[in-house]
């Protein structure tokens, strides 16, 4: 039973990875760049929920679509300050403003906020119930993970379809395969970039408002941790790929859970970047990541 | 053609030797400074950990700039070269009375470790690429901060012991020491690092670095760089010259962590995590990819800024993340970049005008790039 | 392009250091002008500090990144001790400066040597353990004396005469939770879960886990997790309970305990729980659930709910300065610290013009003196062994409705 539960917490934890890879992973396949702030973009999410409904009693789903609606012109206003200049600078220049924006938003939260933790609201209940019991009560889900799981396939398979049916989504992958090329074909590459981290910061904000109620502390440092696991889960999955970021982030929340179960817990983080190691090895672009072919 | 060969390795020569000048005039500007006590006790303290910044830097680029490898664990070999350093200098405590002795030594020997980590992790990962090496470099620097957190390490008179997760199971005989406590780091660290030995190390890494990428091995490290497939073409062995480039960074990233760990009593694990390796990068990416001298000054520069805005009290590490924003959108805006060109040009005239009459007067003047 | 970034860096660089150099000459004046973090008490007027003797106090903690809560809250109460003080209008006027070390050995010692070039007096801090041993290493040599209100380690003051602690050390805690928990039979079987990347963590679980067996306590299950920050906590819980404990003692700070009792919650786990003084400040977090709390044990020298009128009055005036946020056991220690340094420099009779090596050692040999003894919010009759450290007496409280309740 209790390898059912710890399968049960690796699936909760590696759903919110992989919600935050899948943001990841599309501003990486279109706009080609690392986005180190997108933790942070979680981080404001999950405070301007956290406002909305702790400290001005909205109801939860206001809350929630306020957190993505400002979450949304955060992107879009940081793609366009920060990263809009740079489109023909060298990619480590985008990297270094990233990080740079992401130590903005940091600092930024905490004088505005403060250092205190706040803790998140749970609102994802069922009369007075946050989960329901199996076995005897020997097995236990809460109603947060499951609603985290869901959320998780469905933003994926929205993303699939997104991506794939609709003209938008089209002219990403144009973008993505080449943007000279795109830009020729009459699409709007700016336009389509914005577009990018517009979805990307949403999905930032899906995931910040989960992430907190599923484990609810929330601090100005709140993203980065995650930022950093996410990242490496959508380099894992095969950075670009929708199915991978959500693969990527699902086996790395449950190799962690299983590596803190059954091998080590002081070890747990070097264990699981041990496996990641290995799997690249094996593996070069990610579990399903296209392997390119140069040209002379 | 033959000429053209020659210029270019004059040229190259004279960029080097314009380096070591600089930090020979920097440390003689701030050693003369210094006798004046005209330096504020905040700007001495970090003298130490400038040089140690600007060789990570320096051998940083060395695998960015010049082998085009993005790394993001470079913190962790100095880590690795921080603490073997530390038990190193602290076991040849009783043997050699000397203190610079015991640092050399140290940085030998964390040189040394930290290469040879250099070596085991290059070996596998340099197949990788761009943003797949990058997160395994990020994944190594990771696994070493654990490893390091749950190490004890103590000396007595049998020689070093080594211990894993907790403390209670170092057991040293009578006398015995424990050095690195885990989480707590190493303590009671004497104090060996000055900023002399700081200044040979940065000029040790300027002559290792310059006269690596100035080689034969240099000039095929940067035709991987620019045209891997065209390069192995021609017969480049990809693994031995990357591996080269990685590794001689790795090693002296170790003696900058040497450096770094003798200039404090105390020093935790958790320092070189990463937001340390992207530290590192922010400074050679500033200073310009490949650019030896945009690393030294960067690394040196940066350091400084952050300790310069307390004065901004709260707003401290906000204004840091503004300027570095704005500097990157500065330097890589095509507008600025041509009116900063222009300036330049207008600058470097009115110098050659200047030389061209002095020249007249006075015979060999100074050259001016 | 490159070279002329290049230059202008050099150039920058430059006048970087000069500016440095000449700043050398002129440290002084800034103090208490523009800067917001120093405070010389603005209702003295000149009349009135005609006879004091000005004391610098320099504080070193974490203003930014992860642990700035902690850093903040020695900030904030060791703020309001002082114009406290400066309000007495008695023979010491503070003043009072702090510095952001982002809770790194290496800003701790910028912070220092900045705090130097303001010609510092005596040093308040670190907050954390790991940069104030970095600190203590260099006040030691420059004989700066150093008062630290939550660095619990004892590296921190082991083989050095000029560093004090107004917190209890880590193994002092770990060996009272022990002995306390046997002594009020509270349980036989025990699991743990502590922070292994934390040296304050770690060390109250090895002292705790040492002196377990001596009390006849059976520790079933040990479980640790690797940064504050760490979120997930439902294997280290599952194992508490599968083990059978009837008691998790938490030597860990409120942040990830406060996750943990939710966890533990969320599957049906309700044992004892038991903290230590990181514990404390766990009911002002804004939005946690206090029925979570409800029967938790703690060893916390300071009791927010006090009526004392002392208290009272330290958390209006803490209330003021920090926005809103409540005191916890680290404004608390700040505060005292404050106090115990301006009474011992009042029986040392510090006066103007004495070097901050005399300082020191007038310091020292006060707060070693068999006479002296310190009333504060975290302890009455606080003593210190030439080691150091502070005896006071232990409070364990319990959590009932929401507030302490002594045990």
């Amino acid at each position: 039973m209790s390898f059912l539960s710890n399968v049960i917490s690796g699936l909760s934890l590696g759903s919110i990875y992989a919600i935050i890879a899948l943001g990841y992973t599309m501003v990486y396949g279109i706009a080609k760049m690392l986005n180190f702030a997108h933790g942070d973009v979680i981080m404001v999410g999950a405070y301007v929920c956290f406002f909305a409904v702790g400290t001005y009693n909205l109801p939860p789903i206001i809350g929630v679509l306020l957190a993505v609606a400002l979450c949304t012109a955060l992107g879009m206003l940081i793609e366009r300050m920060a990263y809009k200049p740079l489109r023909q600078a060298p990619s480590l220049a985008v990297l270094i403003t990233a990080i740079g924006v992401s130590y903005f938003l940091q600092n930024a939260a905490l004088l505005w906020w403060g250092s205190d933790p706040k803790k998140f609201p749970a609102f994802i209940v069922v009369g007075e119930q946050n989960g329901i019991s199996l076995f005897d009560g020997q097995l236990r889900i809460t109603y947060v993970a499951i609603v985290t799981v869901v959320a998780c396939v469905a933003i994926m398979a929205g993303l699939i379809a997104f991506t794939g049916r609709t003209k938008m989504g089209k002219a990403m992958r144009a973008c993505s395969e080449d943007k000279g090329a795109a830009q020729l074909m009459g699409i709007n590459v700016n336009a389509t970039i914005s577009m990018t981290f517009a979805i990307g910061s949403a999905l930032a904000a899906i995931a910040g408002v989960l992430m907190c109620s599923a484990y609810d502390t929330l601090l100005p440092t709140t993203g980065s941790m995650p930022g950093i696991k996410a990242f490496t889960a959508a380099v894992f999955g095969g950075i670009g790929s929708i199915p991978g970021a959500f693969l990527g982030g699902l086996l790395l929340g449950v190799i962690q859970i299983f590596t803190q179960a059954y091998l080590s817990q002081e070890l747990a983080d070097a264990i699981v970047f041990a496996v990641l190691i290995v799997v690249l090895l094996v593996k070069p672009t990610g579990l399903l990541g296209k392997q390119i072919q140069e040209k002379v | 053609m033959k000429t053209e060969k020659k210029r270019r390795l004059r040229r190259n020569t004279r960029r080097s030797l314009i380096n070591y000048a600089i930090v020979i005039a920097a440390y003689a500007i701030v050693q003369a400074l210094n006798a004046g006590g005209n330096i504020k006790s905040s700007l001495q303290g970090q003298l130490v950990p400038i040089c140690a910044y600007i060789v990570m830097a320096v051998s940083l680029n060395l695998v960015v700039g010049v082998s085009g490898e993005l790394s993001l664990g470079h913190a962790g070999f100095m880590s690795i070269g921080a603490f073997t350093g530390i038990v190193a200098a602290t076991a040849l405590q009783a043997a050699i009375p000397m203190g610079w002795v015991r640092l050399l030594i140290a940085m030998v020997v964390g040189a040394a470790f930290a290469g040879l980590f250099g070596l085991l992790v290059g070996v596998p990962v340099l197949r990788l690429r761009g943003d797949y090496l990058a997160i395994v470099t990020l994944a190594f620097g990771e696994i070493v901060k654990n490893i390091m957190n749950i190490l004890y390490v103590g000396i007595d008179e049998k020689g070093v012991h080594i211990a894993a997760l907790e403390g209670s199971r170092l057991v040293l005989a009578e006398g015995g020491v424990p050095l690195i406590k885990g989480p707590m780091g190493a303590v009671g660290v004497a104090k060996l690092s000055t900023f002399t030995a700081g200044f040979l190390l940065v000029l040790v890494t300027l002559f290792v670095v310059q006269n690596l990428v100035d080689s034969r091995a240099g000039r095929a490290i940067l035709a991987l760089r620019d045209n891997r497939i065209a390069a192995e073409s021609v017969g480049l062995s990809v693994t031995k010259y990357k591996l080269m480039a990685f590794v001689t960074s790795a090693a002296l990233a170790g003696a900058a962590g040497v450096l770094y760990g003798l200039n404090y009593t105390g020093l935790a694990a958790k320092k070189f995590d990463f937001n340390t390796s992207i530290l590192v990068l922010v400074f050679v990416v500033l200073g310009g990819m490949g650019n030896i001298r945009g690393s030294i000054i960067a690394a040196a520069l940066l350091t400084i800024l952050p300790e310069a805005l307390r004065e901004f009290a709260d707003f401290r590490m906000l204004a840091y993340a503004i300027v570095l924003i704005l500097v990157m959108l500065a330097t890589n805006n095509p507008t600025m970049q041509q009116f900063f060109a222009a300036v330049m040009e207008k600058v470097r005239g009115t110098f050659r005008e200047l030389f061209q009459k002095n020249g007249e007067t006075v015979k060999g003047g100074g050259n001016h790039e | 392009m490159k070279k002329f970034l290049a230059l202008f860096m050099a150039a920058a660089m430059v006048l970087a250091m000069v500016a440095c150099g000449n700043g050398g000459n002129n440290a002084n004046s800034g103090t208490g002008g523009n800067n917001d973090q120093s405070s010389t008490g603005g209702n003295i007027d000149g009349d009135s500090t005609g006879g004091a003797v000005t004391l610098k106090i320099g504080g070193i903690g974490p203003l930014t990144g992860g642990v700035a809560i902690y850093g903040n809250a020695t900030y904030w109460g060791a703020q309001v001790a002082v114009d406290e003080i400066n309000a007495m209008q008695s023979d010491i006027r503070i003043e009072y400066k702090y510095e952001d070390d982002e809770g790194d050995n290496e800003k701790a010692i910028n912070a220092y040597r900045s705090l130097q070039d303001w010609e510092v007096d005596v040093i308040y801090g670190c907050t954390t353990s790991a940069p104030c041993v970095a600190v203590a290493g260099e006040t030691f040599a420059d004989r700066y004396f150093q008062l630290t209100p939550s660095a619990s380690s004892t590296d921190v003051t082991a083989g050095r005469d000029n560093v004090f602690q107004i917190c209890f050390t880590d193994p002092n805690q770990g060996v009272t939770a022990a002995k306390y928990i046997a002594e009020n039979k509270m349980a036989a079987k025990i699991a743990v879960i502590y922070n292994n990347a934390d040296p304050y963590s770690t060390g109250i679980y090895e002292a705790f886990a040492a002196e377990a067996p001596n009390q006849g306590l059976e520790v079933v299950s040990v479980s640790t997790f690797s940064s504050d920050e760490n979120v997930d906590f439902s294997v280290q819980v599952r194992d508490a309970q599968s083990s059978g404990a009837e008691l998790v003692f938490l030597p860990i700070y409120y942040t990830p305990a406060s996750n943990i009792l939710k966890q533990a919650k969320d599957i049906g786990y309700a044992p004892k729980f038991f903290g230590a003084d990181g514990m404390d400040g766990i009911l002002t977090m804004a939005g946690f659930d206090l029925s979570l709390a409800e029967g938790l044990m703690l060893m916390t020298p300071f009791n927010a709910y006090a009526t004392d009128e002392r208290t009272v009055t330290f958390i209006d005036s803490y209330k003021k300065l920090s926005g809103g946020v409540e005191p916890n056991q680290f404004a608390a220690d700040g505060y005292d610290c404050v106090y115990a340094i301006y009474e011992a420099a009042k029986k040392a009779g510090i006066s103007d013009g004495m070097s901050h090596e005399d300082i020191c050692a007038a310091l020292i040999s006060a707060f070693t003196d068999s006479g002296f003894s310190v009333d504060g919010l975290t302890g009455s009759g606080m003593v210190w062994n030439t080691n150091g450290e502070v005896s006071k007496e232990p409070v364990a409280v319990v959590i009932e409705n929401g507030a302490y309740v002594n045990m």
